[in-house]
């Protein structure tokens, strides 16, 4: 051990886990811009129930509806996937499973955001 | 090697349930419960690209009772998690941890969710016309 650094100039330089806060930061981070977003989706919802499909896809299609739309999803996900590694870091106690757990979230996480963002690109570039 | 049988710390099941602590927990699973509804909000979002003919079958699941449920309970989740969330929030900026504050926030975030969800159900039915 020649490490000479204190306990606080190793958090300072991130720690052990190399990324400190990080994580705890971002929950917050995205927390914060899920409040307006949550808001919109809602709000878009109850506007929007009982529409036909045309009438869904003609809102969807406009350029603040897409983008906002994407960004909740974006957003959300990301939120979720830091969430959710938190469960397994808690419930989970055994090494192999807990990584094999962690790789199963990643990669659900992404394929919901891959299939819904593409979804939504799909009907507002589509004609 | 084998395991060496140390005492415990008293977990949960020791002590008297109040709003501060189904609050935390709540926070957790409704979380959980959005992370399945989630996956809903997903095959929704593939119905409506895939065209309108599998939108209105999955429409269709959703209007059913069991997916009105489903539904109800998820934006009731939702409401739940986001006013715990905000509550959150200010604990992280070292506000409401009085006990009276405490309990009373916690309190408001199941009353609050209960009454946003109503409103926001209220609404959706009478956009719908159905009321």
């Amino acid at each position: 051990m020649t490490d000479m650094k204190t306990p606080l100039a190793k958090v300072r330089g991130l720690g052990s886990a190399k990324d400190g806060t990080h994580h705890w930061w971002l929950q917050r981070v995205t927390a914060i811009a899920n409040i307006p977003l949550v808001i919109f989706m809602v709000i878009s919802f109850v506007g929007n129930v009982g529409k036909s499909h045309a009438e869904w896809v003609a809102w969807l299609k406009q350029p603040f509806a897409s983008v906002l739309v994407i960004l909740f999803i974006a957003n959300f996900v990301y939120h979720m996937r830091l969430g959710l590694q938190v469960l397994v870091e808690d419930y989970v106690h055994d090494h192999g499973t807990k990584i094999a757990s962690m790789l199963v979230l990643t990669f659900t996480c992404v394929l919901i955001a891959a299939l819904s963002i593409f979804s939504v690109l799909r009907i507002a570039f589509g004609g | 090697m084998a395991q060496v049988k140390r005492p415990l710390s008293p977990h949960l099941q020791v002590y008297r349930w109040g709003w501060h602590m189904a609050a935390s927990i709540f926070h957790r699973v409704t979380g959980s419960a959005l992370a399945v509804g989630s996956i809903l909000l997903t095959w929704w979002f593939v119905a409506m690209a895939t065209g309108h003919e599998y939108f209105n079958t999955v429409q269709g699941y959703a209007g059913t009772i069991i997916g009105r449920v489903v539904l109800f309970g998820m934006t009731l989740a939702l409401m739940q998690h986001l006013l715990s969330g905000i509550r959150h929030l200010f604990m992280d900026m070292g506000k409401l941890y009085g006990l009276k504050v405490n309990t009373s926030t916690a309190r408001l975030t199941f009353f609050g969710a209960v009454i946003l969800t109503l409103v926001i159900w209220y609404a959706a039915y009478k956009v719908m016309g159905a009321i």
